[in-house]
């Protein structure tokens, strides 16, 4: 009795459960699936940008990263540059400097002499000069008196201040 | 709903066993039981009567009072066409014949012995319709929730039925089907759901046992059957008439195999349901039997503490056996949907060198 499927129930049977199968699927099965398969995509689709924001974010960072680090070298090269360049400059004014007091010191130095080698010049004149006119004149008065000579000498000396 | 709901609960949670033949002397004095018209109880006959069809819905029998709801009867006699009348014109115990037919233990013959096919809407058939309406109503309201929780998290009934809705996409369709499991989903979803519900049903009190019925079952089985053969590949033809990667010999010895096992994966489905859910009843109701065999109220702490575990236990089955059919199901499609790369799973061919391979060293 139980083995023995009755006629009608599985003619209720079949027709039913037809019918509920294609109710069910117009009705529920496909507005359930498409509404899972929906948010399913849109988690996804918010995950797969959250991936890619975190992405660009890291590509931001690291452009960023590499600009300072450009910029560090930039300035490390800038300032290297620029004490190289005025270690330079004080060097050449230093050299500068060195070579004009040199010269300097060269050209006084030549100055001296030649106004050494002048006064010495005028000197040696001018003791000539004395010379010929002490003589001038002890010449003229020998003839005279030889006393008056002598305090005549001793006058013109004492007039003569030697420069 | 919720009152819809409550009424079908007080309905069926009224008194399961009650008398069949009212002339009897009952044994207990307000619980009835059937009794032989030897006025014996026969237990046998008490849980063959539960578990099978009848033409009325019986909730219950107080005193001498039945609690009947008479059914349709729809019958169809070739040459005097269609009758339909109530159930209640066979009388109380069917023992009275109607427009030239009769019940004979809930056959339905003509008294002049001519053909006649019952279509009657019978306690199954009603009980069919029931949870129709209500695997309607719930599925409806799910699928409502999508639009109007659109891009919200899912609420109530919907949230409930998710998850077992995801795990037969997931679990069941997509990893024993495959790729091309989109088609047979709505197939998988309402089998699952209508052997889960009517189990759930038929451990209701005074419920009809409708997946417990082989005719409801078979016809599982055959709409599976036929899926599987009209979706069967090239592949799925091949393996079944002419094995590959197997000797010649052999192929005719597997031929008659595996076009038996066409029929006997769905034989397996239609029996493995019927019999657990059957079983499970007739377990409990044995269990409720044990005091009227005894016919002593003592032995009743013991029946009700078995008949509880396993009803327990039959609350677990409902759904095991659900998602049993549905998994075998979706295995059986998968088998014939399937795309093989691998012609001879390495068996055959590549093994035939295998032995002079060995032999070589």
């Amino acid at each position: 009795m139980l083995t023995n499927p009755s006629f009608g129930l599985l003619f209720w049977q079949l027709a039913i459960f037809v019918i509920l199968l294609l109710l069910l699927r117009a009705l529920a099965w496909k507005p359930i699936l498409a509404g899972l398969r929906e948010r399913e995509e849109s988690i996804e689709g918010a995950l797969r940008q959250a991936d890619q924001a975190k992405l660009e974010m890291q590509a931001l960072k690291a452009g960023n990263e590499k600009l300072l680090a450009e910029a560090r070298q930039e300035r490390d090269r800038i300032l290297k540059e620029a004490s190289a360049m005025s270690n330079q400059l004080i060097e050449t004014a230093k050299q500068k400097a060195t070579d004009e007091g040199a010269r300097l010191i060269m050209q006084a130095r030549e100055a001296i002499q030649n106004e050494k080698q002048a006064a010495l010049a005028e000197v040696k004149n001018t003791a000539a000069q004395l010379s010929i006119d002490i003589a001038e004149r002890i010449l003229r008065r020998e003839l005279t008196d030889s006393a008056a000579q002598k305090q005549l000498v001793t006058d013109y000396l004492q007039e003569v201040k030697l420069n | 709903m919720k009152r819809f709901l409550a009424l079908v609960f007080w309905i069926l949670t009224l008194p399961v066993f009650a008398q069949e033949h009212p002339t009897e002397v009952s044994t207990t004095a307000d619980t009835q039981v059937e009794a032989t018209e030897e006025g014996k109880f026969n237990a046998g006959e008490m849980i063959l009567h539960h578990i099978g069809d009848s033409h009325e819905w019986h909730f219950a029998t107080l005193g001498e009072t039945h609690w009947t709801l008479p059914l349709p009867i729809i019958a169809y006699r070739p040459g005097k066409g269609l009758s339909v009348f109530s159930s209640s014109r066979f009388g109380h115990d069917f023992k009275e014949s109607y427009d030239g037919l009769k019940l004979e233990h809930e056959h339905l013959v003509t008294e002049d012995g001519s053909t006649v096919y019952d279509f009657s809407i019978t306690k199954n058939v009603a009980s069919l319709l029931i949870s129709v309406v209500l695997l309607l109503v719930v599925f409806t309201s799910v699928a409502s929730g999508y639009k109007k929780n659109h891009g919200k998290a899912p609420k109530g009934l919907q949230s409930f039925f998710e998850p077992i809705i995801l795990f037969v996409r997931d679990e069941v369709a997509k990893k024993a089907i495959g790729p091309k499991y989109h088609k047979y989903l709505p197939y998988l979803l309402t089998i699952f759901f209508f052997i889960w519900f009517n189990n759930l049903l038929g451990l209701l009190p005074g419920a009809a046992n409708l997946t417990g019925n082989i005719a409801v079952t078979f016809l599982f089985a055959f709409i599976t059957l036929l899926i599987t053969t009209f979706s069967g590949n090239k592949h799925y033809w091949k393996h079944i008439f002419w094995t590959p990667g197997v000797p010649l010999p052999l192929r005719i010895i597997m031929l008659p195999v595996e076009v038996i096992g066409i029929f006997t994966k769905p034989f397996s489905l239609m029996v493995r349901l019927f019999a657990n859910i059957t079983a499970g009843h007739i377990i409990i109701l044995s269990f409720i039997s044990l005091i009227f065999i005894f016919n002593s109220v003592a032995v009743s702490p013991l029946s009700l503490a078995f008949g509880l575990f396993i009803s327990c236990l039959e609350l677990l089955v409902a759904i095991l056996q659900a998602y049993i059919f549905t998994l075998l199901t979706a295995m059986y499609i998968g088998g014939a949907v399937e795309e093989h790369d691998d012609h001879d799973y390495g068996i055959g061919g590549d093994d035939a060198d295998a032995p002079a391979h060995v032999h070589a060293h």
